[in-house]
């Protein structure tokens, strides 16, 4: 068969430490039905052959869950930051260049490091508190409807793409993102989440939050589980407004 | 504590006010004079005249236009300088708006800073007569004409996308289709007052 000699030509950009100096090379994989580019990089990773026949290391990469839900796995490829579990081979022009997402620091090769946005996470309290000393009890409930809503919202993987793809997020700007913007709408939709609107929203409004979108909407084409992140943000704009306007015109208590 | 931290906040959410209030509510009344120049030249001194006249005019001139412009001009230039174009990668009519509105603003600010200087400093310090017959002179230059040409535009443009924006930043429309006719309310905009300046530009030209 003549599937059998067929090879994929991949052109990946490395980077041997998180102060090296990026550069290319290009590794020819036997291809395989079905293939995705994990599987590519797994088979470089077992034969780490470059395309001129000379030994070289490993690619390095990121993956955990390989089913497209723990966003562990982005890289650049083709241009388009997106998962590589979910990138099948058969899908993609090429040569296929892999490129590691560059808003985030590169650790080596297509790892990068995404600390930034866990640390967004915690900064705007992106959770419901429940713990306490003793059972608080049942909380409200949620409309069914509502709760199918907030779903798609929780999709969000912290996978870093709408970040990639933001003009606004870069070297000069300490912008947040689209991410946490969307999950702040999110945590103020929970019935028990909401108690703690007014104290998310404060930490939202500060540097680098909110006010920094600039409406390129990107995030929004680019989101690998279609999360509606600009509708997000413009509703979280009109929270802001709301906010605003209580803590200046309002009582000294408003949640 | 809050209030020092939402500096930037203010900052941002201040900027997006004065571009509609006053900035573009004055840049509409100004293209609406300036087209009085098509009907005729007494027609468009007697509405300058008129603007010119109104009481506490340096009042209103600092407070509803230099004060707002320099602060919105000033910021904008930061705003445009901490965001960095990616359209070969992600060329969508959206992320071409953001970076038209970066270019247009810049462009604006370069031109008014002129058009302010001839057309009002050169007024207050040389007393030079502001009319018909000084922007027919200014205009006759063809270089001059293009570049009012392409100002105008940039200014109309700038406007009328930040007044989408306006209506995002704000929280006035959320949905996509809301955010979608809006897109065509402002594109309405763009051509009517569009028009407005260039057909005034004409009239002075010719």
């Amino acid at each position: 068969m003549a599937e059998e000699n067929k090879m994929i030509k991949f052109i990946i950009t490395r980077q041997d430490d998180p102060d090296g100096k990026p550069y290319e090379e290009e590794f020819a994989v036997p291809y395989r039905e079905n293939m995705n580019v994990i599987s590519a990089l797994m088979e470089i990773r077992r034969n780490p052959v470059n395309a001129k026949g000379e030994n070289t290391t490993p690619v390095f990469w990121e993956m955990g869950c390989l089913e497209e839900v723990c966003g562990a796995c982005s890289m650049v490829i083709n241009g388009k930051p997106q998962q590589s579990c979910t990138a099948l081979v058969d899908q993609l022009e090429q040569p296929i260049k892999l490129e590691p997402m560059t808003t985030f620091p590169v650790v080596r090769d297509l790892a990068v490091d995404r600390s930034r946005m866990f640390d967004s996470l915690k900064k705007v309290k992106a959770w419901v508190p429940i713990d306490g000393t003793y059972d608080l009890g049942p909380g409200p409930r949620m409309a069914e409807s509502k709760r199918q809503w907030a779903y798609e919202l929780s999709k969000c993987m912290t996978c870093g793409v709408c970040l990639e793809a933001c003009p606004n997020v870069n070297d000069r700007n300490d912008f947040i993102g689209p991410a946490p913007l969307s999950q702040v709408r999110l945590f103020n939709a929970h019935p028990t989440g909401e108690m703690h609107k007014a104290e998310r929203m404060d930490a939202l409004l500060t540097e680098g939050g909110l006010q920094d979108c600039g409406n390129s909407q990107n995030c929004v084409k680019v989101c690998p589980k279609g999360i509606p992140l600009t509708t997000s943000i413009a509703a979280v704009n009109r929270e802001a407004t709301i906010h605003s306007f209580k803590s200046f015109f309002g009582s000294d208590y408003h949640n | 504590m809050a209030d020092q931290e939402k500096r930037e906040y203010n900052l941002r959410r201040l900027h997006s006010l004065l571009g509609v209030i006053p900035i573009g509510l004055f840049l509409m009344q100004h293209l609406v004079v300036n087209h009085f120049s098509t009907y005729s030249e007494e027609a468009f001194n007697t509405a300058a005249g008129f603007m010119e006249n109104l009481p506490l005019r340096i009042v209103l001139e600092f407070g509803l236009i230099y004060i707002p412009i320099l602060f919105h001009g000033i910021y904008g230039v930061y705003i445009a300088f901490v965001s960095e174009m990616n359209l070969g990668r992600y060329g969508w009519f959206r992320n071409w708006m953001f970076m038209l509105q970066r270019l247009t603003g810049i462009i604006t600010l370069i031109f008014i800073g002129w058009h302010v200087w001839e057309t009002r400093l050169a007024n207050a310090i040389y007393g030079t007569e502001v009319n018909f017959d000084m922007m027919a002179s200014i205009l006759s230059s063809p270089f001059m004409f293009w570049f009012y040409v392409i100002g105008v535009l940039s200014a109309v443009f700038h406007f009328a996308n930040g007044l989408w924006s306006f209506f995002v930043t704000w929280g006035l429309i959320i949905t996509p289709r809301s955010q979608k006719i809006m897109t065509y309310v402002v594109l309405v905009v763009f051509v009517v007052f569009g028009y407005m300046g260039i057909a005034s530009l004409i009239a002075f030209a010719s």
